[in-house]
């Protein structure tokens, strides 16, 4: 699929309460910079995160998603990122045995003293998914202007 | 089929048990309905044979509603599935007493689906149907359900009574992992292709969630106002895929492989596929295992350890 110069995916960040969220605010007072097109919604924890809410984030127009959460072995609730681990691995596995492009979902560790991690990781999967182009394959036409 | 009876009519008298759930004669040629009986006379319409193919357990979420204690014939898949609904609390061990039963494969009605028939039966290595156009004959062994060409072996995973000892030792055939090897081999357009092809013919019945032994929820998303994902034909593909992933991610490690949901699906559509490929998931990534082996445990997705692999680094197809 040729991808327009002009295309900026837009990508949806579901970020933990306690680690990566204040991670990515520290990435922004640090003031590094990562593509606006990031929104960020912030969860309790990683394993508050159901694979309907990445489902329904692509039908609302997201061309990737990507879930954050604290360093394994550092959850504030001691083991909830480790149950997020085993759902995701599953999930992204049966998305991309349906042959939805396995690129477009990712989980990264991100603490809240690693901002300028923040920045690097949502530098480096906003262009993995600018390369894909948009997401059609679980796109819903109806949510689209 | 007559010590069946006799064991069962004998509990029901003896007071062990208040009824009995087992199959009774369907509406329509070569189909068995479950059905509850509740003394010695109704227990005269139960039958048992090969095209007993309803996976009862499911049913005792609701007559653990009643008082007492309910007596139930399962075939060896359908023990796991009792045995993993008593795991998660569904079922209290209790209040039902299982009547094990052997079994040599269920037919799969489709084979006279269409075809006017008026009766079928079984004879010798033949299956044979009376039809609107004549006699006809299918070889018996082109005639089972899919999940009987690759059964898991003749073990119970529970039971209060074997019927025939014997049969347990019944070994497993074929390699139920074989097709979805295949479709992870191809390419993800390949994939993607066969599964949007394959969801685009659901109609949304939604028999294959009403059947599956694992899908108990009192209240199940797909019948939410909040979703608009009402038991409806879908409007755009993306709605077939939501139902599909969901249905299937919410019996991850849960599901038997009991093979219901592919048996009762209208469309044909091999929802087995599926659930292997989670099941197969899980057996490379985090160990062996079989839902409803046992009835204490964590399921795999209730459990974890600090190794675990990273989702970006998972098997993905
Ligand atoms: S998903 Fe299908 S095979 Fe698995 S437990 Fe449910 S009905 Fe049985
Ligand atoms: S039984 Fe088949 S047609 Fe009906 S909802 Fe399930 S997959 Fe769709």
């Amino acid at each position: 699929m040729p991808v327009k110069e002009s295309f900026t995916p837009k990508i949806v960040a579901f970020c933990c309460n306690w680690c990566s969220y204040a991670g990515a605010d520290l990435a922004g007072s640090s003031r590094l910079s990562y593509p606006a097109d990031v929104k960020i919604i912030r969860v309790p924890c990683s394993c508050r995160v159901n694979p309907m809410f990445l489902l329904r984030a692509f039908q609302k127009g997201a061309d990737g998603v990507i879930l954050c959460g604290c360093h394994p072995g550092d959850c504030h609730y001691s083991t909830g990122n480790y149950y997020a681990r085993r759902r995701m691995t599953l999930l992204f596995s049966m998305l991309s045995y349906l042959g939805i492009e396995k690129e477009r979902t990712r989980v990264e560790w991100v603490s809240a003293a690693e901002g300028a991690r923040f920045a690097s990781v949502m530098n480096d999967f906003v262009g993995t998914v600018q390369k894909l182009g948009p997401c059609r394959r679980l796109e819903d036409v109806r949510c689209k202007e | 089929m007559q010590r069946i009876k006799e064991t069962l009519t004998h509990w029901l008298q003896s007071g062990q048990v208040d009824r009995v759930l087992g199959w009774k004669e369907g509406d329509m040629p070569g189909l068995r309905e479950p059905a509850f009986f509740e003394n010695a006379e109704e227990l005269k319409s139960l039958c048992y044979d090969a095209f007993c193919g309803p996976n009862l357990s499911k049913f005792l979420i609701a007559a653990g509603e009643k008082d007492g204690v309910t007596a139930v014939v399962l075939k060896p898949c359908d023990s796991y599935s009792l045995n993993e609904l008593i795991r998660e609390n569904r079922v209290q061990r209790d209040r039902v007493k299982i009547l094990a039963v052997p079994c040599e494969g269920n037919i799969d009605p489709r084979v006279f689906e269409n075809r006017g028939v008026l009766s079928v039966s079984i004879e010798g290595d033949q299956l044979h149907l009376t039809t609107l156009y004549g006699e006809e004959n299918e070889p018996l062994a082109r005639c089972f359900l899919e999940r009987c060409t690759v059964c898991r072996g003749g073990r119970h995973a529970v039971y209060d009574e074997l019927l025939c000892p014997e049969a347990e030792e019944t070994p497993q055939k074929g390699d139920r992992f074989e097709a979805v090897r295949e479709l992870e081999e191809k390419s993800e357009e390949e994939r993607y292709a066969f599964w949007q092809e394959t969801f685009s013919r659901c109609i949304r019945c939604n028999a294959c969630r009403n059947a599956c032994p694992a899908c108990n929820c009192r209240e199940c998303v797909f019948d939410g106002a909040a979703l608009d994902s009402r038991q409806k034909a879908a409007a755009v593909p993306f709605e077939e895929s939501l139902f599909h992933i969901v249905r299937a991610y919410h019996v991850t490690g849960r599901c038997t492989d009991c093979g219901e949901c592919s048996r009762v699906c209208p469309s044909h559509i091999p929802l087995h596929l599926l659930n292997r490929k989670m099941i197969l998931d899980i057996n490379t990534l985090y160990g062996p295992y079989q839902a409803g082996d046992s009835d204490k445990g964590r399921s795999p997705l209730t459990d974890y350890t600090p190794d675990d692999c990273e989702p970006n680094q998972g098997k993905g197809a």
